[in-house]
């Protein structure tokens, strides 16, 4: 049976059906799901075996991008998004769906849930909302969407407040410890792009793209790889695509089955 | 109201310089203020109601500030400590108006309750902006609030702190003003067209008295503004339905007489065309062509050029906002959106701004940041575009919103039934736009900025993508019998539009208000955005509420379609309006108008000095026109929804593509979307026939060199004029139309929508007319079958050789190398004529795509000419291109000389012959070679006349958009 795969619409959000698609070439059986069919109990957060935050601009971005998503995250929904996230179901947050989690406190751990963040994600380097096409290299091998993972996984970014930043440097440590960095930017040749810009395309710390929890359930990424799922959305015509955004759903979607 | 306390949260960024506070102070200079010499912005949230310190505490941490990235304070406004005054530096502070909807205090209070914080019982937000500056005056910080910080529809400032006020229920006012028309002179009619900023002519004025007098009444305010409304050029075209008298000192192409441009030139080439595959031309909110046995694609293109002009964001944002609704009106998904952007020179002196014209760099970054604000945000993908840059855009800067949509076939509802009630969806209604239709009609002056400014609108992409949502569902639904958005004219021109085969019923009493003291005529005539009106039979009342409550998005039944060949618009039962739809639909008189044709301008600059051959050429790849658009390209995001293939930037070095390619989620197969576009105002400078020969042709041309099947390319027509009362832009209005027309057959490309906005001029104090060069732009969409096998213009592979398809006939007039040097000695000095060959000749191209494999890469010759093109081939791909021009003609002139009609090709080496063979009987030159080496190297005869690096290729081209030259 293909797993069910809640995709969670908040007004605002736009890349519901990019996600939906790449599920559905996974192996999924995606679901876009409103916060209010949520709120009415017409669905349920128990019934679906992964859970994805999608891009967009959930509640215009007000006081902040991801924001009010994440305090629907916290408190409305505290009960049901958190043993979501620790009965160890796959979720997934790109995006805006990222800042909710980083906002939100589920990322990087759930298990500290409080008030101050160790770390941030905000306005580009550059100060602009910035779109082009990056590489990403995946790192960590404790994270369900990364494990095993070897090639360079190509795909575009979408957004103006994507600059990981964190309280203190010992918060760097502290992820490289539990192995939490799971996705960094990297030079098409798949060396290091660190701070240096177009590659590394927000100024983000130690070029990180996506982090994820200790346990390694929860993955949070500013890139799209839900826009490279297909041949023919790789914008080099002249090399062919040989890595994509699809083996992150495929993993998730795999470990899914298992709930 | 009990007083309550009032806490005043401040919060700012822990690091100097943040993204929003620079850009506040870039735009500062740009207003001239080189005064000011630092700003720094902070958010003010204000919340009533009794509150403990942690659950304030709670807030600040959980709600308002990032503890990672910004600081934040509070205290109780009553407490509030005067802040020492340290010279030179000031404080503004912004907030809305009393009443004016604020969606951030609506979501404090609603995160609050879910908090579990109950005692908030309102809250509101503001902006302070501390602003230093030892130089600077008193006055100076009212040019930055009025200009920069507040928008003085909805906010209002103080220098110092701002005291809140807390949301209230809005209510209208019942006043409706009586005119009596019927019994005015015509001086009486003029003053009364000109005091209510109408737009109407005395004839038209004539007319509205003759109705009235006929029922022995006046005329409510309410009927007034909506006749104007309707009547307005706008909305029912006038200059392209006038009578218009033909005045030619040479036997001109045109009759003595043409009766309707529309008639006679664009819609006669649809029907002459008659193509199987046109769903819906001319009659519609956008036009509809087929995409493939499922399903159908629209596409439709605005201009929202008045109010970008005063102002750049909001004008911009909602000229998109726009744009997307027409294509929701056919009931259609948005799946793609292009704009086009004209601006005046970015280096402009503050001393050669006319008077109460913006800078046009402010209007360039203002506008770019409109586009990229509503775009982003309701996640549809922009991916294609231009920017030009020419004198004649300062005051009357051009911006064109296209929008391309999907729908499965035949879903589309356009009849509503007598008893369907009239239902308003999406945003709520303000003061927004008034008169928008009748500004827009209107030529520009000094005051314009100041007198106008209600007309400007205030964009919620957020509230549009939920009404978006609502839509799509309701229509699979078949909820809704008929749709059309609010747009120019507001609920008047769409209910009016949708009523006018049948009639309508309305009470305005239940509109719902962004703020109070609306007059029934403001509500009727009110463009504020995201609002679309749908016919629904009562029976489906409620399974649009349940949509609609699912999406947050309001809907409000106004009344219902009746039969009765009326249209009554009442105020709390009272009756405002009452007319004949005959009258109003029907009743304009037909505009006589005048046109002088203009010949072919024969008198060109003579070149003033012609420099090395590399210099022209990095002087042209510099020139703001030709220049890479990647910093604007950027901001975008042309990815959204997944269904880009051939993006606005293609190959390892960001080479500008011809034309974007889309395969639209949830459609079968590879069948695809090809978007182009063609625009050259500075041919219609000289010869405006040839310009829409020209721009036909370009749009064609690029959408053919990506693959399109040309068989399958519909057009649009956007024609930006000056005004139309002066026989000259009459005449060149008509020599335009018929080149359309001419070009539209040759091509066998029906042209499926258009739109026109006229009097693009600017008054200034003495005077003197100011007017753009006519512009008219031509948007193709077309289909092509597989996207898989869409062709970009990168270089691909080392030592495949380049050919140049086509007539080639390269020519001064127009150009950009005779914009910067003036026209060569002896060249040929006029417009490019495509040749008659091309459009056989893209098919041909076409049917060579069909043997894979074989064009690797292809790239139209548009401005700047054959080295242009070469020069970004090499670009996107890094590699170089070893160029042998044919013999025969001066090597300048067949380097920057433009020419319509031709192709540059990369042919896979192997496969040449295949190639030939395809393209047999077309003019065709092998022209060179792709190298490793990335070098540009151009020979003629044996002789080495230039050898570029790409690199630096690629630094001229990389010049920032503002610094570049437009003409020596």
């Amino acid at each position: 049976m293909k797993p069910k795969v809640l995709i969670l619409h908040a007004t605002g959000t736009n890349r519901d059906h990019d996600a939906a698609l790449a599920v559905e070439l996974a192996g999924g059986f995606p679901e876009i799901v409103h916060l209010n069919q949520l709120r009415r109990a017409e669905r349920r957060w128990s019934d679906y075996q992964m859970l994805i935050l999608p891009g967009g601009f959930s509640y215009a971005d007000a006081l902040g991008a991801g924001r009010l998503l994440a305090l629907d995250l916290t408190i409305y929904f505290a009960e049901e998004a958190l043993s979501f996230v620790n009965s160890g179901k796959p979720v997934l947050g790109i995006c805006n769906g990222f800042q909710a989690l980083v906002k939100s406190g589920i990322l990087p751990d759930p298990d500290d849930l409080e008030p101050t963040q160790k770390l941030t994600l905000t306005h580009n380097a550059s100060g602009n909302f910035e779109c082009r096409w990056i590489s990403l290299l995946p790192v960590s091998q404790s994270c369900v969407w990364t494990a095993g993972l070897q090639e360079l996984i190509f795909c575009p970014v979408a957004h103006g407040e994507g600059r990981l930043m964190l309280k203190s440097p010992a918060v760097l440590d502290g992820l490289r410890d539990h192995d939490q960095v799971a996705l960094v930017y990297v030079r098409p040749d798949g060396s290091l792009a660190d701070d240096a810009y177009p590659d590394n395309p927000n100024g983000s710390t130690a070029g990180i793209a996506g982090i994820c929890n200790r346990r390694g359930n929860v993955l949070g990424l500013m890139p799209h790889p839900e826009n490279h799922v297909l041949p023919w959305q790789f914008p080099h015509k002249s090399i062919p695509p040989y890595g994509s955004g699809l083996v992150i759903f495929k993993n998730g979607v795999s470990f899914a089955s298992q709930f | 109201m009990e007083t309550l306390p009032v806490f005043r949260f401040v919060v700012s960024f822990s690091y100097s310089g943040d993204a929003r506070s620079s850009r506040y102070l870039s735009d500062a200079h740009l207003l001239g203020l080189k005064e000011v010499e630092g700003i720094a912005c902070a958010d003010l949230y204000f919340i009533r109601g009794h509150l403990l310190e942690a659950e304030l505490e709670q807030m600040a941490a959980r709600l308002f500030a990032d503890p990672v990235v910004q600081q934040i304070e509070w205290q109780r406004i009553d407490n509030l400590l005067t802040e020492m005054k340290t010279p030179g530096v000031y404080q503004l502070e912004v907030a809305y108006h009393p009443g004016v909807t604020d969606p951030v205090a609506e979501q404090i209070v609603r995160a609050a309750h879910e908090m579990r914080i109950p005692g908030v019982l309102n809250a509101a937000t503001g902006q302070r902006f501390t602003i230093s500056g030892r130089k600077l005056k008193e006055l100076d910080l009212h040019i930055l609030a009025r200009r920069l910080f507040a928008n003085p529809v909805i906010q209002r400032y103080v220098v110092g702190s701002i005291e809140p006020v807390f949301a209230q229920p809005a209510e209208a006012t019942a006043q409706v003003e009586e005119i009596s028309v019927h019994t005015m002179t015509d001086e009486e009619l003029l003053a009364c067209s000109t005091d209510r900023r109408a737009a109407l002519d005395l004839t038209e004025m004539q007319a509205i008295r003759a109705y009235f007098a006929a029922k022995g009444r006046g005329c409510s305010d309410v009927e007034f503004e909506m006749i104007a409304q309707t009547w307005s050029e706008h909305c029912v075209h006038k200059t392209f339905k006038a009578l218009v008298d033909v005045n030619s000192a040479s036997p001109s192409s045109h009759p003595i007489q043409v009766n309707s441009i529309l008639n006679t030139y664009i819609r006669k080439a649809t029907q002459e065309i008659a193509a199987p595959w046109v769903i819906s031309a001319f009659t519609d909110n956008a036009g509809v062509i087929a995409f493939d046995d499922d399903f159908e694609v629209s596409f439709k293109v605005e201009t929202h050029n008045h109010p970008s002009a005063i102002e750049p964001f909001g004008g911009a944002n909602t000229g998109v906002g726009g744009v997307i609704r027409d294509v929701l009106g056919v009931s259609a998904k948005p799946i793609a959106a292009t704009d086009i952007l004209c601006f005046g020179p970015q280096t402009l002196a503050a001393d050669d701004l006319p008077e109460g014209v913006l800078h046009p760099r402010r209007i360039f970054s203002g506008v770019v940041a409109g586009v990229q604000d509503y775009g982003n945000k309701i996640g549809i993908p922009t991916v294609n575009g231009a920017i030009w840059f020419d004198a004649g855009y300062t005051a009357n800067p051009l911006v064109f919103c296209g929008c391309v949509g999907i729908a499965p076939r035949r879903r589309h509802q356009r009849s509503p039934a007598p008893g369907d009630r009239v239902v308003v969806l999406g945003g709520r209604t303000g003061r927004d736009g008034l008169r928008g239709a009748t500004f827009s009609s209107m030529t520009m002056d000094a005051q314009t900025g100041e007198v106008a400014g209600a007309s400007v609108q205030i964009g919620d992409p957020i509230t549009e993508k939920g009404v978006i949502e609502v839509i799509l569902r309701a229509r699979d639904q078949g909820l809704y019998t008929a749709i059309t958005d609010c747009g120019a004219g507001g609920l008047s021109s769409a209910v009016g539009e949708m009523a006018s085969e049948t009639g309508a019923d309305v009470d305005l009493v239940n509109v719902p208000l962004k703020y109070p003291g609306l007059s029934p005529w403001e509500i009727w005539l009110s463009e504020s955005q995201e609002r679309m009106v749908i016919a629904v039979p009562p029976a489906n009342l409620p399974a649009l509420g349940e949509l609609c409550s699912l999406f947050e998005i309001e809907m409000t039944d106004i009344g219902c379609f009746t039969e009765t060949g009326r249209l009554v618009v009442r105020y709390d039962r009272r009756v405002v309006v009452d007319l004949e739809n005959q009258f109003l639909h029907h009743g304009i008189p037909q505009r006589r108008l005048t046109a002088k044709i203009p010949s072919p301008a024969s008198v060109f600059p003579p070149a003033s000095r012609c420099p090395e051959l590399s210099d022209i050429f990095l002087s042209l790849l510099a020139h703001p026109n030709i220049a890479s658009k990647e910093a604007v390209i950027r901001i975008y995001d042309h990815e959204v929804q997944g269904g880009t293939s051939v993006k606005p930037l293609t190959g390892r070095g960001n080479g500008p593509s011809d034309a974007c390619v889309i395969k639209p989620l949830g459609t079968g197969g590879n069948t695809g979307v090809v978007l182009s576009n063609g625009f050259n105002p500075e041919y219609g400078r000289y010869d405006p026939y040839r310009m829409a020969l020209c721009v036909v042709d370009e749009a064609v041309r690029n959408a053919a060199a990506v693959g399109v099947d040309p068989d399958r390319l519909a057009i649009l027509d956007n024609f930006c004029w000056g005004d139309p009362l002066q026989p000259e832009n009459m005449g060149a209005l008509l020599e335009a139309a018929r080149g359309c027309y001419e070009a539209a057959l040759a091509n066998r490309t029906p042209f499926i929508s258009g739109k026109d906005s006229f009097n693009n001029e600017y008054l200034s104090k003495d005077g003197k007319r100011q007017s753009i060069p006519p512009s008219l732009l031509i948007s193709a969409i077309g289909i092509i079958p597989n996207v898989n096998q869409a062709i970009t213009l990168d270089f691909k592979k080392p030592e495949n050789p380049v050919f140049l398809l086509g007539d080639f006939q390269p020519s001064f007039g127009g150009s950009h190398f005779a914009l910067l040097f003036g026209t060569p000695e002896g060249a040929p000095h006029e417009v490019p004529l495509p040749s008659t060959c091309a459009p056989a000749l893209y098919r041909a191209y076409y049917n060579a795509l069909g043997l894979h494999g074989v064009v690797r890469a292809c790239h139209d010759l548009s401005e700047g000419g054959l080295a242009i093109a070469a020069a970004e081939m090499c670009l996107g791909g890094q590699f170089g291109l070893q160029l042998e021009l044919p013999k025969g003609r001066e090597a300048l002139i067949q380097l920057f000389g433009e020419t319509a009609g031709c192709l540059l090709v990369e042919v896979e080496a192997a496969r040449v012959d295949e190639w030939l063979e395809k393209v047999a009987g077309f003019p065709i030159y092998p022209i060179g070679r792709v190298t490793l080496q990335p070098r540009l190297v151009v020979s003629c005869a044996g002789q080495q006349l230039i050898s570029l690096s790409i690199q630096d290729i690629a630094a001229a081209w990389r010049t920032p958009l503002t610094q570049g030259q437009l003409e020596s």
